[in-house]
């Protein structure tokens, strides 16, 4: 998001001004509530949680609902707690968001350098895909899945997740690469250099930008997909946001509302990283994916 | 063009073809993929709607049988009544407050560079993580409810995510939290693309506050209430993890949306033919906003 001045016309009375930062600030402290109960809750024993005060810092601050969310709760069937599960998410997302970079990259290379008939099409029809909802893919993809005895596996996953990355991976591309000077290209190729050598030589040194968005983007998505991960993977392959679900919808006996929030911060964690870490490019990838170019 | 420069082709060896059939050899695997695994697959589930599929797909055709079906079940009926609720009120609050966040962030504000990404933040986050939270900020024994009791307001009750005709509401709650800041930030972006210029001339010109917003403002960020509307409505016709998370479709079946109406009759209750026939009817909804919005975005372009 390129913020042109931060200038603006409108006066405003003493009196608005106060109201103005009033709302604001209640509607950061709105933003921030979940978050900081979930931080504080995470840190109580069980009793301090369920006889109220959820606001409230913790009486005993205890790092045990930390501890049992990661490493002996009960997820499904057996008390591994999340850890195999994180491990699964990042053993899913990390081949699964370079490999779609990749695909991207080249395609929004091909489509805006490489001019054929029908290059709209193909990206209108790229395009179209990135929007459909998922569960008109579900049942034929879970009998493809089958068929090439991939189900229920980390592999499944990240075909599933680079086959419905790469039309938004090419979105990216295509747009950032419209606006790099084609006649680079065309003086590249007159001197002789191949395909391969312009993309590799030319185009990627200035995509550094976009392959942030990119990867920031496709991560944020496959890391936080529910609906894959529940109908492919539910066993012990399912992802972090199975897991986590699992852990808070099905335990039998008493609610560990402090590991619950334990364990939603992990799930959190590696976005949230993410978003402060490279906010600015988390930011730009929102408004690019909400079809904007 | 410059695959079919004639400088270029002219020498019919080998490596020139090869060069010049390149760009399509990259680009066909992704097409090959999509045309596969989106389009094919679309034609997959719209077949199946039309067979007796139950636990595995059949190929039996039987007509229209599973729509005609799919319009007399109740769940469906009660599926597509909280969508219209849940879409309607997330839209209409995500936009109204994501608007005057911008506004009012638009206003020299100091501490902005805090504010903006505290707004933001929660998008950031999976649904399920978001549901969790607010499953438990909303849960009458150990949430809110309590809390405020705590605090002396001993008649106070918030148990709308226990009550069948409320909780719908509490899933609009958490899904505002989730979107509204992003609103903002279209909303800021659209307000900072507007030219100071014409404000000013406005201004001298004896322009109330008030005047200018109804009348320069809030018209020239017309693509970004529109990219909102897009964008919150294909959210909300997918919107599955949050309610899974949250409430489960419960109490009873009172938060089924259509996403988790397809999931449910599709895995867990053997009625693969009618889950077809709810996502197509799913995916032909969000083509009729999708596949305008895309076509005018595109030809924008060209």
């Amino acid at each position: 998001m390129s913020i042109a001045s931060n200038d603006t016309v409108i006066r405003s009375s003493k009196v608005t001004r106060v109201f103005l930062y009033l709302v604001l600030v209640l509607f950061a402290l709105f933003y921030l509530m979940p978050l900081f109960i979930m931080a504080v809750n995470s840190l109580k024993p069980l009793d301090e949680i369920t006889s109220g005060g959820m606001l409230s810092l913790p009486r005993n601050w205890t790092i045990e609902p930390w501890l049992s969310a990661w490493s002996t709760a009960q997820i499904g069937v057996s008390p591994t707690g999340l850890r195999p599960y994180f491990i699964n998410s990042i053993a899913m997302a990390v081949p699964a968001v370079a490999i779609s970079t990749i695909a991207g990259a080249l395609n929004g290379y091909v489509l805006t350098k490489w001019h054929f008939r029908g290059a709209t099409w193909v990206f209108g029809l790229l395009l179209f895909s990135c929007f459909i909802p998922f569960q008109i893919v579900l049942i034929p993809m879970a009998r493809v899945l089958g068929l090439l005895n991939i189900s229920g596996t980390t592999y499944g996953l990240i075909l599933v997740h680079v086959v419905y990355g790469i039309g938004f991976s090419t979105l990216y591309f295509r747009n950032y690469y419209a606006a790099f000077p084609t006649e680079l290209v065309r003086a590249a190729q007159i001197d002789g250099a191949g395909f391969f050598q312009i993309f590799w030589r030319i185009m990627l040194p200035s995509s550094g930008p976009i392959i942030a968005v990119c990867c920031i983007w496709q991560f944020t998505n496959i890391w936080n997909d529910f609906l894959f991960g529940a109908s492919f993977a539910s066993g012990g392959a399912a992802p972090m946001t199975v897991a986590l679900n699992n852990l808070v919808n099905s335990s039998t006996g008493v609610r560990e509302y402090n590991v619950h929030f334990a364990g939603a911060i992990m799930a959190a964690a590696p976005t949230l990283l993410v978003y402060i870490v490279a906010g600015r490019y988390f930011v730009r990838g929102l408004m690019a994916g909400s079809v904007k170019g | 063009m410059a695959a079919t420069d004639p400088m270029l082709s002219g020498g019919a060896d080998f490596r020139t073809r090869l060069q010049n059939w390149l760009p399509k050899i990259v680009l066909a695997p992704s097409f090959a993929v999509m045309v596969l695994f989106v389009y094919g697959f679309i034609a997959f589930t719209v077949y199946l709607s039309f067979t007796g599929s139950r636990m595995l797909p059949s190929f039996d055709l039987v007509g229209f049988q599973n729509y005609e079906r799919l319009f007399r079940v109740r769940q469906w009926d009660t599926a597509i009544i909280n969508l219209g609720i849940f879409a309607g009120l997330y839209i209409v609050i995500s936009t109204i407050i994501g608007l005057f966040l911008a506004i009012f962030l638009d206003m020299k504000i100091r501490g902005e560079g805090l504010l903006r990404p505290i707004f933001l933040y929660p998008m950031a986050l999976s649904f399920i993580v978001t549901g969790t939270a607010w499953k438990w900020i909303l849960d009458p024994a150990i949430g809110l409810e309590v809390t405020v009791q705590r605090w002396g307001w001993e008649s106070f009750q918030f148990d709308w995510i226990k009550d069948s005709d409320m909780a719908i509401y509490t899933i609009v709650i958490a899904a505002v939290w989730q979107s509204s800041g992003f609103v903002m930030a279209m909303f800021l972006a659209g307000l900072r693309g507007i030219d100071n210029e014409i404000l000013k001339a406005a201004q001298m010109d004896g322009a109330s506050n008030f005047q200018m917003y109804r009348r320069i403002i809030l018209p020239q960020l017309r693509p970004a209430f529109l990219s909102a509307f897009v964008i919150l409505s294909h959210l909300a016709i997918k919107s599955y993890d949050l309610v899974v998370a949250m409430t489960d479709g419960g109490p009873g079946t009172s938060t089924w949306l259509p996403a988790l109406f397809m999931y449910e009759y599709t895995f867990t209750r053997n009625q693969m033919g009618i889950g077809a026939a709810s996502a197509v009817i799913m995916l032909m909804t969000i083509a009729a906003i999708m596949v305008p919005y895309l076509y005018a975005e595109l030809r924008e372009k060209n």
